[in-house]
């Protein structure tokens, strides 16, 4: 082939031999590609190594993935989207907690339709802005697997129509002949009810309702209808009282209300804002409850003195008053006539209770009042409380016509009197014989498991209700989520009976609002705009209350009491006397079966997942009991002619003689957790003057069986060991006197040079520096947020509820009795206790043990987030770094488990997952992650932890995340205020305070008293502390010291 | 030509030639084992079943079968891990520093102690290994490597980290150190292989060997090279273990003392490890003429100066913790020695500082009992060493209300009984397969030192 010699050339340029073309004449392509460039200079964009490695690892990753099949299990779409429910948004309902006559008024937060949390409802004035550990934990008893899921005859599920049918029939067959009925409950605080059971008396000629508290206030009742001729409990105003004396009644743990009652008592308390005066509480009391935790001055005392020891705080008043005393045998009760001085000084503004059951003694307190002026002042009978309305008169009567065979059928609503009244047994064994048994309940308990028919009842977040909880307050309770199980309101169950079958609660509820809430107000004209605006508030407060108060004159039958007094009462006795008690966390154990309340440890002895009995450290050498990390003796405790064997724990501050034991514990019905922890202490109860009382005085009898045994606690060191760098503390005078030179500041010596360089410009120059001026650190920039907590060790009362919610806010694991033998817990919030020495101790060995009756101080204890964290530097692949917030975060993801961080952490807040606690039978009593059931609750903004990785506190960063994307969508910055972490926003007495440090209207920064330094924040407030400053980790947590109001020398 | 003190005893003794010290050594591998032997090694693997049956039990369930809790989270898995690395170091100083210091006692006994180096550093290693909580992802997420995590990288501030680099390190340098040792042994038995199996194996071993003068002179220069790269692993392995307590804030932890102090330790237990494996080897295999009183005797005598060192930094430590003024410090101290592990802490104190100062004792130092009892009395007070350390500081360090006790478990026992089963198995095996004593370069000084060449002058 001939060769082709046209030549063709690639432009005009090739043409004419343009310089330009020539240049890149040998090159491929004229234009430099682009892909080098990167390797040269990456941020010049295009591809490097480094990308390619990116990309490739993408790919690998990708293709990996698209291979694994992503199984999808039970996950049904809407299939159309609920108006209000958005996917990952959470739906807040204001609604109302009520179990028998506990009351908190709440927020549930709903995901998805499920409620997974109770937050406090702070448009309340009843509960306090607070919650409780029972109404935090309450939400997982919703998702219970022991609860009921269709109504029971004889044990064999039916339908409700079935069911129905029976008991109409056997009910109208005893109406019919006369026949006694009767509905016994726990107190009945919602009015709609009252009228329900009204309707069912009315249907059914015969029917009375019979209402009884496990823990009965009925002797408070009785004093005041013979002191003042109303048979109430008042509303106490604790805010109001600059001298509280209260004799046994743990007002701030399980006493009526105790949220409101801490909140107030607290209000007195805080030293904000350079304040400089507080209330004064003395508490004279047997077992050590958390009252007499709090209190500033603590006497033990026996019950059988208990009667004598207010009849002298009487007589030493009436001394001032110059009234006439009361003659009874004289006591010698330590502070006693101090607390007489005080209580003089502030009369009127002062407060006198006593936990007694006793009216007699209740008649004196009143007296006492009424010598103080409190009545109308801090004792308020106009707006009486409903929380306690148990009549012991009533129910005995009830115990006895039943056992009588007078009663044909009986109606158990949402009670369990076979478990937890001092009558159970005869009730049960009275029951054999009554033609009619049925309960209403939301599980087969003790006394469920002894009845015919079953008629199982919603969860209160599955219900409508009303609670009249104070007089003038209403609130109501709204459903959360739709049934769960084939369950009936018991209000419908009861109206079903009582022949208005098909009527729903809600429009009943409703309707007694339309005609008896509704005309208490004037502002709303149309009913649905109340009743609307009520139901999105949770709460109404009738308008036209009277707040002016009346001063009533007590009338009571002094002389009567106080000879009833000298016979009951003994200045001296010998012999062991027993004092029961309710624990913060069970209460009256109705919700024993929730595993976080059973894991929340005691917030005095600092044990949990049993009940023991409380001994003092004379009894204890008497018996030669020892109790070293949990180990202990197991004991029989005789009492009233009943024995039963528990272990032994030595209680510091427990009176001497007495012992005390917690009721709430040893269910045999309640469900898988519950059963078989710990005895059953109701039966014990006494009685004294007539009424039933928590102390037995006589015939208590405490020997050892030999055996030893184990009981959980979270914390076996219990004195803080004089150690000012974790508790710090002073008394009241001298904090006003020298509020700057109190607090142990430590301080560094240092060359004249770093003096110079480090010191601030107004320090003293003496050679020494404060440890956060010297760092080899930079620090970290905080251009954003930096998120600061508070603790104020004042306001903290122990109460345990900032523990539970974070346990519900974060999916915390409950690990069983076994795993806090092993000090395993998972809490990532916990409460330090630490009671004092001996004034006398020096050595170590003798900081160890407690004083015979220390004060105690309360130390909430989180992740401290500290700036100069010393776990995040060990870490070896950088599981835990610093946020650019402050935040000292925990990547779950990366951890390997070497546990090196928690070794290094100072304060010991970090929690290892030892086992897989989710899925997992081993830990089935974690029922929050082991079935899918209990899986509802779970948080689902919050990993659930595998096994071999360390969790810990994270300032809740899901809510801190949350709150900043809505600020974002509304294109500012986060208000103070709208993100809180989940202990912060359940304190009832605002102990625990969130925000931003560098918004200088926080109230955080407010309570610091921050000086704004631009690159950094300091503080001002002398009370403020780092718990181990020394070692200068720079926490993000600082704590207030706490301050008593008792003589420096006392 | 070395010029040899006539003042100086004998090295290896009972007139060995050239040709006695092949055929001693080589027997052992050529053999049957003798019914010491297989008693022993039948012993080592029921600990190693035992050892299996509980690591299983651990790696399936978690590391919560273990008696650790929220407030000790290191106890016996570091101080194994410790103790182990310790026993390592004697190897190391026997054949580098000794080298280096041209101690040509050291000859009879490397081969031995650079073995128990090894299996001692792969004990060591186990624990950290299985003392994570997701074994399955740290073992190479501590390693730097590149990857697909994102930005993922690993924390250089961490002790933890060093301790990876440092392990690693020192097992690589050891066993090539060690495996460069046996080539010429290696090359003997091959040349007197009576079988072909072992004659291939053997074969493959030594490298194809020939012993020409060339050989010999490389071999010379690479022990010379690699003793002078071991030489500061020596001090810097067990520098960087006690970094990860001295780095940290705890009181009993954060102290400047640790790393002389643990290198110090190191050699003292790790030479004390020697000593009682040498016993038993030289009685077992009769080498006698080859480990020497004066052998042993030498070694005793750096268990008292390591010891007393030991001894000295207790007492230090006891000091600064008065002069510091640091009541949490003072504390830490305190409740060392009268808290609740106080026993722990005499133990220590017996084990480690009064008893090696017997071997200021002629009679004991040079008493084969006296020192085998001792030797294991030593290694007891090693372990009970890091024990006080690590488990004292962290179970009352700060806040008294974590205060907590430490209780081993079943599966702490087993796992720590697993790492014996494995060490001795493999010490067997190696005391089987392998020339135990360096033939090589105790030939080398036959003729300076021993006794026979003095007899014939």
């Amino acid at each position: 082939m001939k060769e082709n010699k046209k030549q063709y050339w690639k432009g005009v340029e090739q043409l004419t031999n343009h310089p330009e073309f020539v240049k890149y004449a040998s090159k491929e392509f004229p234009q430099e590609l682009p892909y080098d460039k990167g390797i040269l200079n990456e941020n010049e964009g295009g591809s490097s190594r480094r990308d390619f490695l990116k990309l490739m690892g993408f790919s690998v990753a990708a293709a990996s993935l698209a291979a694994c099949e992503a199984p999808v299990r039970k996950a049904i779409p809407y299939l159309n989207k609920p108006e209000e429910i958005n996917p990952g948004i959470p739906n807040y309902y204001a609604s109302t907690y009520t179990n028998g006559g506990n009351y908190c008024s709440i927020v549930v937060k709903t995901r998805e339709g499920r409620p997974i949390k109770i937050e406090p409802n702070k448009l309340s004035n009843v509960s306090g802005k607070g919650t409780s550990a029972q109404v935090e934990a309450s939400v997982l008893s919703l998702y219970d697997k022991a609860r009921l899921s269709a109504p029971l005859i004889n044990n064999s599920q039916v339908d409700w129509s079935e069911l129905d049918a029976q008991v109409k029939t056997k009910l109208e067959s005893i109406a019919s002949g006369g026949g006694q009925i009767r509905i016994v409950g726990k107190t009945i605080l919602s009015p709609s009810t009252k009228a329900v059971i009204q309707e069912f008396a009315n249907r059914y000629p015969g029917t009375e309702l019979v209402m009884y508290d496990p823990v009965s206030s009925y002797g408070i009742v009785k004093a005041n209808e013979d002191s003042f001729g109303k048979a109430v409990i008042p509303t106490y105003h604790f805010a109001k009282a600059k001298t509280v004396v209260s004799f046994g009644a743990d007002f701030m743990g399980t006493w009526i209300n105790p949220n409101k009652f801490s909140r107030d008592f607290i209000k007195n308390r805080k030293l904000d804002g350079g304040k400089k005066e507080m209330s004064r509480l003395y508490q004279f009391e047997s077992n050590l409850s958390l009252t007499g935790a709090n209190a500033d001055y603590r006497t033990p005392l026996k019950p059988s003195a208990e009667g004598l020891a207010v009849a002298s705080l009487y007589n030493l008043l009436a001394g001032k008053a110059g009234q006439s005393e009361i003659n009874v045998e004289k006591t010698e009760v330590a502070y006693l006539s101090k607390a007489a001085d005080d209580l003089w000084e502030s009369k009127g503004n002062s407060l006198v209770v006593s936990g007694s059951n006793d009216p007699n003694v209740q008649i004196i307190i009143n007296a006492i009042n009424g010598l103080l002026q409190n009545i109308g002042s801090t004792i308020d009978l106009k707006t009486p409380v409903y929380f306690r309305q148990g009549n012991d008169e009533k129910m005995e009567q009830f115990v006895s016509d039943l056992s009588s065979g007078k009663i044909q059928g009986v109606i158990f609503l949402n009670s369990n009197p076979v478990y937890d009244h001092y009558l159970g047994a005869d009730i049960q064994k009275a029951l054999a014989d009554v033609n009619l048994k049925v309960s209403i309940c939301e599980r087969k308990d003790e006394t469920a498991s002894e009845v015919d028919y079953v008629a199982p009842d919603h969860h209160y977040l599955e219900s409508w209700n009303d609670a009249n909880p104070v007089e003038g307050e209403y609130s109501l309770c709204q459903p959360t989520i739709s049934p769960l199980f084939n369950t009936r309101q018991a209000q419908e169950t009861l109206l079903a009976w009582a022949g208005k079958p098909g009527v729903e609660f809600y429009e009943y509820v409703k309707d007694y609002w339309k005609d008896n809430i509704f005309t208490t107000q004037r502002k709303q004209l149309d009913f649905q705009t109340f009743f609307d605006r009520s139901l999105h508030d949770g709460v109404y407060s009738v308008e036209a209350r009277a707040i002016t108060m009346e001063f009533i004159v007590f009338g009571g039958d002094l002389n009567a009491a106080a000879s009833n007094i000298a016979s009951a009462y003994k200045a001296k006795s010998n012999g062991v006397e027993l004092v029961l008690y309710e624990t913060v966390a069970l209460g009256d154990g109705s919700q024993a079966n929730n595993p976080w309340l059973q894991e929340t440890p005691d917030p005095i002895t600092k044990a949990c997942w049993d009940n023991y009995l409380t001994i003092s450290q004379a009894m204890a050498n008497e018996l030669g009991v020892e109790v070293i990390e949990g180990n202990t003796y197991q004991a029989n405790l005789t009492a009233g002619g009943k024995t039963v064997s528990l272990p032994l724990i030595v209680q510091p501050g427990q009176a001497r003689e007495t012992v005390g034991l917690a009721v709430g514990y040893g269910r045999t019905k309640a469900g898988r957790v519950a059963n078989n922890l710990g005895i059953n202490a109701f039966p014990f109860i006494s009685e004294i003057n007539g009424l039933s009382s928590l102390n037995v005085i006589s015939g208590v009898a405490v020997t050892l069986t030999g055996a030893m045994t184990k009981v959980a606690h979270t914390q076996t060191h219990h004195t803080f060991m004089n150690r000012e760098f974790v508790v710090q503390e002073a008394a009241l005078d001298t904090y006003k006197n020298h509020p700057e030179h109190v607090f142990h500041r430590p301080k560094i010596a240092v060359s004249d040079f770093l003096e110079e360089k480090l010191g601030g410009e107004d320090e003293k120059k003496d050679g020494k520096l404060q440890p956060r001026e010297i760092s080899l650190w930079k620090g970290h920039d905080y251009n954003n947020h930096h998120w600061t907590m508070a603790v104020d060790l004042n306001s903290c009362i122990g109460c345990s509820s900032c523990s539970v919610a974070c346990m519900a806010e974060n999916n915390v694991p409950v690990v069983g009795k076994q795993e806090v033998l092993n000090r395993r817990e998972m809490t990532w919030i916990r409460i330090d206790r630490y009671y004092s020495s001996e004034k006398s101790a020096t050595t170590n060995a003798e900081m160890e043990v407690a004083a015979e009756n220390p004060e105690v101080t309360f130390q909430p204890m989180m992740c401290q987030h500290c700036n100069n964290a010393p776990c995040e530097t060990v870490c070896p692949v950088a599981a835990t770094t610093h946020s650019t917030e402050g935040l000292n975060q925990m990547t779950y993801n990366r951890c390997i488990g070497t546990r090196y961080c928690a070794n290094n952490c100072p304060y010991k807040v970090r929690r290892f997952n030892w086992f897989k606690y989710h899925d997992n039978k081993q830990f089935a009593d974690n029922s929050s992650m082991n079935n899918d059931l209990g899986k509802m609750v779970l948080n689902p903004d919050v990993t659930v932890r595998s096994r071999g990785v360390m969790e810990k506190c994270t300032f809740c960063v899901q809510r801190i995340q949350y709150g900043k994307l809505e600020a974002k969508k509304k294109g500012r910055r986060v208000i103070d205020g709208e993100v809180t972490t989940a202990c912060a926003n359940a304190c009832p007495t605002d102990a625990i305070v969130f925000g931003d440090i560098r918004d200088p209207e926080s109230r955080v920064a407010k309570l610091l008293k921050v000086k704004d330094k631009g690159d950094r924040q300091e503080i001002h407030e002398h009370r403020a502390y780092n718990v181990l400053e020394e070692i200068n980790v720079k926490p993000n947590v600082w704590y207030l010291a706490k301050i008593r109001n008792k003589e420096e020398n006392a | 030509m070395e010029v040899v003190s006539s003042v100086r005893t004998p090295l290896v003794t009972g007139a060995k030639t050239v040709g006695d010290v092949t055929q001693d050594i080589c027997v052992r591998v050529e053999a049957k084992p003798p019914k010491t032997w297989f008693m022993a090694i039948a012993v080592s693997l029921a600990l190693l079943a035992v050892g299996t049956y509980t690591l299983f039990f651990t790696l399936w369930d978690g590391i919560g079968v273990w008696g650790l809790n929220k407030t000790i989270g290191w106890a016996w898995d570091i101080t194994n891990f410790v103790w182990w690395v310790g026993i390592g170091h004697a190897g190391t100083l026997i054949s580098a520093i000794l080298l280096l210091f041209r101690q040509k006692w050291r000859m009879s006994i490397n081969r031995a102690a650079e073995a128990m180096t090894i299996f001692a550093v792969i004990c060591a290693a186990f624990f950290p290994l299985v003392h994570m909580g997701r074994l399955w992802l740290g073992f190479y997420w501590v390693l730097p490597l590149p990857n697909t995590f994102g930005s993922l990288w690993v924390n250089f501030n961490s002790p933890l980290l060093w301790d990876v680099f440092a392990i690693t390190t020192y097992f690589t340098v050891s066993l090539v150190f060690w495996y460069i040792g046996l080539i010429p042994d290696f090359a003997t038995i091959r040349d007197r292989a009576k079988n072909k199996v072992s004659a291939a194996i053997y074969g493959a071993l030594s490298f194809g060997w020939t012993g020409a003068a060339k050989d010999w002179s490389r071999y010379e220069s690479v022990s010379l090279i690699l003793a002078g790269l071991a030489t500061p692993l020596v001090l810097s392995v067990h520098t960087i273990v006690s970094f990860d307590f001295a780095t940290s804030v705890i009181p009993g932890w954060h102290t400047t003392i640790f790393p002389p102090y643990f290198v110090a330790g190191a050699v003292f237990s790790g030479f004390a490890m020697v000593l009682t494996l040498m016993l038993i080897t030289r009685k077992v295999y009769k080498l006698e003429d080859y480990i020497t009183i004066q052998h042993i005797e030498y070694m005793n005598i750096i268990i008292i100066v390591t010891g007393s060192i030991v001894g000295i930094a207790y007492l230090t430590e006891l000091f600064m913790a008065w002069y510091s003024g640091v009541p949490a410090e003072q504390y830490a101290f305190l409740n060392r020695a009268t808290g609740p592990y106080w026993w722990a802490y005499w133990t220590m104190m017996t084990c480690n500082v009064i008893s090696p100062q017997l071997f200021w004792i002629k009679k004991i130092r040079t008493s084969l009992w006296a020192t085998f009892i001792l030797s294991i009395v030593v290694n007891i007070g090693m372990w009970f060493e890091r024990f006080v350390i690590i488990v004292t500081s962290l179970h009352r360090d700060f806040l008294p209300s974590s205060w907590a006790m430490f209780y081993p478990t079943f599966f702490d026992v087993g796992d720590y009984l697993f790492t014996f089963g494995f060490f001795f198995t493999a010490f067997f095996l190696f005391a089987k397969f392998f020339p135990v004593i360096n033939m090589a370069e105790v030939k080398s000084i036959i003729k300076s030192t021993s006794s026979s060449d003095k007899a014939i002058k």
